[in-house]
């Protein structure tokens, strides 16, 4: 019953000191309103950079898995005698078990030219039908790249909108000519690339034309990069294990010949590198509530001399030291976390008006809320313990001369 | 211990006694004497004056007494409780119990309304709200302010502060009222009324010690002790600074 009461009397004297410390902060309410702005300001950077971050890696996971999810990636260097792979190769590949196709990728860069209008520099892929089949809802008008075109190396092209726009304004450019390094294709159909990251990876080519026509142009035969697609987005680890061995046959059993990359890997260095992101401005954007917390520190000292006499006073009336202590040490603790809170609310509008800004998803990220609150309570803490600390070594003798 | 410090019994019946208290600062190298061996004994429901000018040591006698110091020697026995080689927790709770204090300018918290004022001590003692404030408003009932609760101290007269600061003293139902110059920054009339209301809670059986360097208020404690360069003595007849 005396343990009870006593625990009670705790109770009712923390509740009093909240009160207090409230009424505190409300009477220097510019003052304590400043000392907040650095934590505010701290928090917000480290939400809205977190949160910006999270929802940017995350849409980029997920487009991975839209777009690559059963893909694999194969670039060969081959060895003296054989730098790439020909025909042949190609359809044993393809006749692996798992395997549902093969796009050969030919990068070339070309000047393109029609009319008047010329310009250089611009990135042309040769590719082959099944490129298509896989990106079915990619050509807008006209029609694809098909066996016949490939097999013949024909003089064919689909051009994306910015050629449409730069060279085929105000027409139809269907059935039109244009010029690739001076030499004379059809333009057959317009394609659009699917989404920003797709057209990232594949090197943002504004031509594409039949790979056979494009090794020519390069005065190459052998492929040395293409694209696999596999019958499911789980065959990858099955498939791997067969394509080397087909690989190491190909490229006569010799080291580093060739380069299988799976989007798996590719989405997991993302990640890695995005986390190390978040980390690193998170680390900076902590300084702002290092900074914040020597405001407050500041403030709590300041205060701490100012009510040297009501200290004293309270002191005199009976107050234990740890009751003083306690009662700064709730002050700089609300003040710390007003300002987290304040910072936690600006920094969620701040992320959603820039994921807004960059077209991606906004999510909340409650990791990122608990780390700007519990680090604003830290700061309170740790940054409020010396002037409280202070306060309550106060004698009260010293404090009350100074009546 | 030369004094000896009695039996278990003896120390639980002793309300206020002070042997041999010698009181020491230091001062760059050396150590200013402020007391000199001043022994006091008091009884309950004693209304005592300390009467000294500035300098005789009687602000430092005040601190010891009232436990927000400790004597350098010397043995001091308040309610049963020997204040020697307390901490300052210790301390604290002895001055939340035993001891009411009334300052010479009220100190009153600006912020606060005379109620909260008043509360402040019971907050410290951990007492529930209801009770708090049913003893905040019977203490001010009893300084006779009952109208004026709920004033800010800015908004209440010199003597009417002093009354909260009484009434603040009171409300932890201490052994000892202690007060400090309580007329110094009063009125002689407005003073007057103050001494009233300690002749009045005297004679409800509350133990006053006032310090003062007025002849005149001390002449108002039913006993009268002069200090002067950390010496006591006891006045005898007519009151002066000899």
């Amino acid at each position: 019953m005396r343990v009870f009461g006593r625990f009670m009397g705790q109770v009712y004297m923390f509740t009093e000191s909240c009160v207090m410390a409230i009424e505190n902060i409300m009477q220097n309410r510019l003052r304590s309103f400043l000392t907040v702005l650095g934590i505010m300001i701290g928090v917000t950077a480290v939400i809205s950079l977190i949160t910006t971050i999270s929802a940017v890696s995350s849409s980029i996971s997920s487009s991975f898995t839209s777009m690559g999810a059963g893909t694999m990636t194969l670039t060969t260097t081959g060895n003296d005698l054989k730098d790439g792979l020909d025909e042949a190769d190609m359809k044993r590949i393809v006749a692996l078990e798992h395997i549902r196709g093969l796009s050969p990728s030919v990068t070339i860069s070309c000047t393109v030219a029609r009319g008047n209008t010329n310009e250089t520099n611009i990135n042309a892929q040769g590719t082959n039908a099944t490129y298509f089949d896989v990106h079915e809802d990619m050509v807008k008008s006209g029609r694809t790249i098909n066996r016949i075109d490939t097999d013949n190396m024909s003089r064919v092209c689909l051009i994306n909108k910015d050629i449409v726009e730069s060279f085929f304004y105000g027409v139809s450019p269907i059935g039109k000519t244009i010029y690739l390094n001076r030499i004379q294709f059809t333009v057959i159909g317009i394609y659009e690339s699917d989404t920003s990251i797709a057209s990232l990876l594949s090197g943002s080519a504004k031509i594409l034309i039949p790979y056979t026509t494009a090794l020519k142009m390069n005065n190459a035969s052998l492929v040395s990069s293409a694209t696999l697609y596999l019958d499911s987005a789980s065959a990858s680890a099955d498939v791997q294990p067969a394509l080397e061995e087909l690989l190491d046959e190909i490229f006569s059993y010799e080291e580093e010949t060739y380069k299988i990359t799976t989007m798996d890997s590719i989405e997991e260095t993302m990640k890695t590198m995005m986390s190390m992101m978040s980390a690193l401005l998170g680390g900076i954007a902590s300084i702002a509530l290092v900074v914040g917390g020597i405001g407050i520190m500041n403030m709590m000292l300041t205060s701490v001399t100012e009510r040297t006499v009501e200290i004293g006073l309270k002191k005199a009336i009976g107050a234990e030291p740890g009751q003083i202590q306690m009662q700064f040490l709730i002050e700089s603790f609300l003040l710390s976390m007003i300002g987290g809170l304040c910072g936690v609310i600006l920094g969620l509008i701040l992320s959603a008006v820039m994921c807004n800004l960059m077209g991606t998803n906004f999510v909340i990220s409650y990791g990122a809320i608990v780390l700007g609150v519990g680090f604003s309570a830290a700061v309170g803490i740790i940054f409020g313990w010396s002037p409280a600390r202070k306060a309550s070594r106060l004698s009260p003798i010293d404090a009350l001369r100074r009546m | 211990m030369q004094n000896g410090t009695g039996t278990a019994a003896s120390l639980k019946d002793c309300f206020f006694r002070m042997t041999d208290i010698v009181k020491q600062y230091p001062l760059g190298e050396e150590y200013v004497t402020i007391l000199r061996g001043i022994s006091l004994e008091i009884e309950e429901g004693e209304f005592l004056s300390v009467l000294g000018p500035s300098g005789s040591g009687k602000s430092t006698l005040m601190n010891i007494i009232g436990c927000l110091d400790l004597p350098t020697s010397g043995e001091y026995i308040l309610k049963g409780n020997v204040v020697l080689d307390l901490t300052e927790k210790e301390l604290s709770h002895i001055r939340s119990k035993e001891i009411g204090f009334i300052f010479q300018n009220s100190q009153l918290l600006q912020r606060m309304d005379a109620m909260k004022n008043v509360e402040l001590p019971l907050i410290y003692a951990g007492v529930r709200p209801g009770e708090r404030h049913a003893r905040a408003e019977e203490m001010l009932c009893k300084v006779g302010l009952e109208d004026r609760m709920h004033h800010m101290p800015n908004q209440l007269s010199g003597g009417q502060q002093q009354r909260v600061a009484i009434a603040r003293a009171l409300v932890t139902r201490p052994s000892l009222l202690l007060a400090d110059e309580p007329t110094g920054a009063l009125d002689q009339a407005t003073g007057h009324q103050i001494m009233d209301l300690f002749h009045a809670l005297n004679q409800e059986g509350h133990t006053i010690i006032m310090i003062t360097h007025d002849v005149n208020i001390a002449r108002n404690a039913r006993r009268v002790v002069n200090i002067i360069d950390g010496v006591m003595t006891e006045a005898e007849g007519e009151v002066t600074f000899a």
